[in-house]
């Protein structure tokens, strides 16, 4: 059976999986890290998504084989230790970005991605472009898209100028 | 998903030599289809060889082309400036391919090996008039689609890179499915000095196709009224719960015309 070394939220470990095991199985069922959840079949809702070296994916379209040495950050990796929530998250609450939650960890996922690159500004239209692999039932989107546009000056210390 | 055996080796020759000597062992590259069809158990390989450490990523940019590695994924493309220079309706297309996650990971090297029917890059390489590099050959892209879901690759040929001639002008439009985000039409119009060439992705049942009608109008008059009055037959086009092949047809037209006003 392969062995796959990967760094999730901070930590290492060695796991040993079956070949055909998908990322977010690893995640959700060999170390027990549920917040990554599944929504779909088809790799289309987003509620899977987590940074791979820094970039968003779907876990649920990646081989835990392929992120053999790779460096994991899921929603759980996200607060403080002492239970400070991350900007993104504080932004969500703050802006009623969500009702049932299913599809949060993925979605606030997605928008660090977002946010982090781009540095130089984010307009609305590009969130709401930023999100098209992100379904969500329940918001409507508004206070989605709102609340990534909140936590963007907290990310980045400044005031967001977006110019259209 | 089936079980399978899997490798990722680090030279060309060892995944084809694997490739080669096993009908059904299969290539992994972003995985954004492959993985969607094993886990629907649609596929049952031996072994996945993943491309991934074969150095068969990356754009070069000349004054008369754009050669893309088969490993580049769509976010590189469509987040480079020098394609977005060269050839701007390449960057928007890939820009406008699946979403986000999906572009961080899929590939040109994936989407053109697997040539869906409603893929948006086999647009591009044959308006464009591309060459497709493998491991053993290159193909011009006239030559390399065959129909959908069928290419001329062989068992265990890899694409290595394909390589784009710069246009005078060039654009891609397309009439997104607003589930999938596939084209439920999408057109490709490529300017060059010897003239137009027109590539329609997403409407037949046989694939992708060049609108020869089009062209001929295009290349004497480079305007969206050149092709106002020129209909195209719905025969062979796609009907299903998303568009019957009449509208399919007429939106040719549609995303044709503002695929023209669009070029630059
Ligand atoms: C939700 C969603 C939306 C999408 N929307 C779009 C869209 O709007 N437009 C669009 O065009 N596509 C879309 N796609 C498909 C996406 O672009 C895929 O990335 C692409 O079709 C396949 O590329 P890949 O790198 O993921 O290849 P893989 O899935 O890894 O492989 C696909 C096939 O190609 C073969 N292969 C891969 N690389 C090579 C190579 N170098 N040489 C030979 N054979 C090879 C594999 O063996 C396999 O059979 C979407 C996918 C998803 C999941
Ligand atoms: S679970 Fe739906 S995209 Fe991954
Ligand atoms: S909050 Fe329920 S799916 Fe988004």
């Amino acid at each position: 059976m392969p062995h796959v070394t990967l760094t999730v939220n901070g930590k290492s470990h060695t796991v040993d999986v079956e070949a055909r095991t998908l990322l977010v199985e690893l995640l959700r069922e060999k170390l027990a890290l549920t917040g990554t959840h599944v929504g779909c079949d088809t790799s289309q809702c987003g509620a899977c998504v987590v940074h791979v070296d820094g970039t968003s994916v779907k876990s649920c379209t990646m081989l835990a084989v392929q992120a053999d040495g790779a460096d994991v950050l899921t929603i759980e990796g996200l607060a403080a230790a002492d239970g400070t929530l991350h900007p993104m998250q504080e932004a969500f609450r703050e802006h009623h970005a969500l009702q049932c939650g299913f599809c949060t960890p993925g979605m606030v996922m997605s928008a660090i991605d977002l946010v982090m690159s781009h540095p130089q500004g984010l307009t609305e239209a590009e969130i709401r472009h930023g999100l098209e692999g992100n379904l969500c039932r329940c918001t409507g989107y508004h206070n989605i898209v709102k609340a990534i546009a909140a936590a963007w000056p907290v990310m980045h210390g400044r005031e967001l100028v977006a110019a259209e | 998903m089936y079980d399978f055996t899997y490798e990722k080796p680090t030279e060309i020759a060892s995944a084809t030599a694997i490739l080669g000597k096993d009908d059904e062992a299969k290539a992994l590259a972003g995985g954004q289809t492959f993985i969607p069809v094993l886990k629907q158990r649609l596929n049952k390989p031996t072994v996945v060889v993943d491309l991934a450490k074969l150095g068969l990523s990356g754009i070069t940019v000349t004054p008369t082309t754009v050669t893309i590695g088969a490993m580049t994924t769509h976010a590189a493309v469509a987040d480079s400036a020098e394609v977005a220079h060269a050839i701007p309706g390449l960057a928007h297309l890939a820009s406008m391919i699946g979403d986000w996650q999906v572009r961080h990971r899929g590939t040109i090297g994936g989407s053109l090996a697997n040539n869906d029917p409603s893929a948006c890059y086999p647009a591009a390489v044959l308006a464009l008039g591309a060459t497709i590099t493998t491991d053993r050959r290159s193909i011009s892209a006239d030559d390399y689609f065959q129909g959908m879901f069928t290419t001329a690759l062989e068992q265990g040929e890899l694409i290595t890179s394909v390589t784009f001639p710069v246009p005078v002008a060039s654009s891609y439009l397309k009439f997104k499915n607003p589930a999938s985000r596939y084209a439920m039409v999408g057109v490709f119009i490529a300017k060059f000095d010897t003239g137009v060439r027109v590539a329609v992705t997403g409407a037949s049942q046989s694939g992708v196709f060049r609108h020869t009608a089009f062209e001929a109008a295009l290349s004497t008059n480079f305007t969206a009224d050149a092709i106002a009055k020129i209909a195209t037959p719905a025969d062979g086009l796609n009907s299903d719960i998303h568009a019957s092949a009449d509208y399919r047809a007429h939106l040719i037209g549609v995303m044709a015309r503002r695929a023209v006003a669009a070029a630059k």
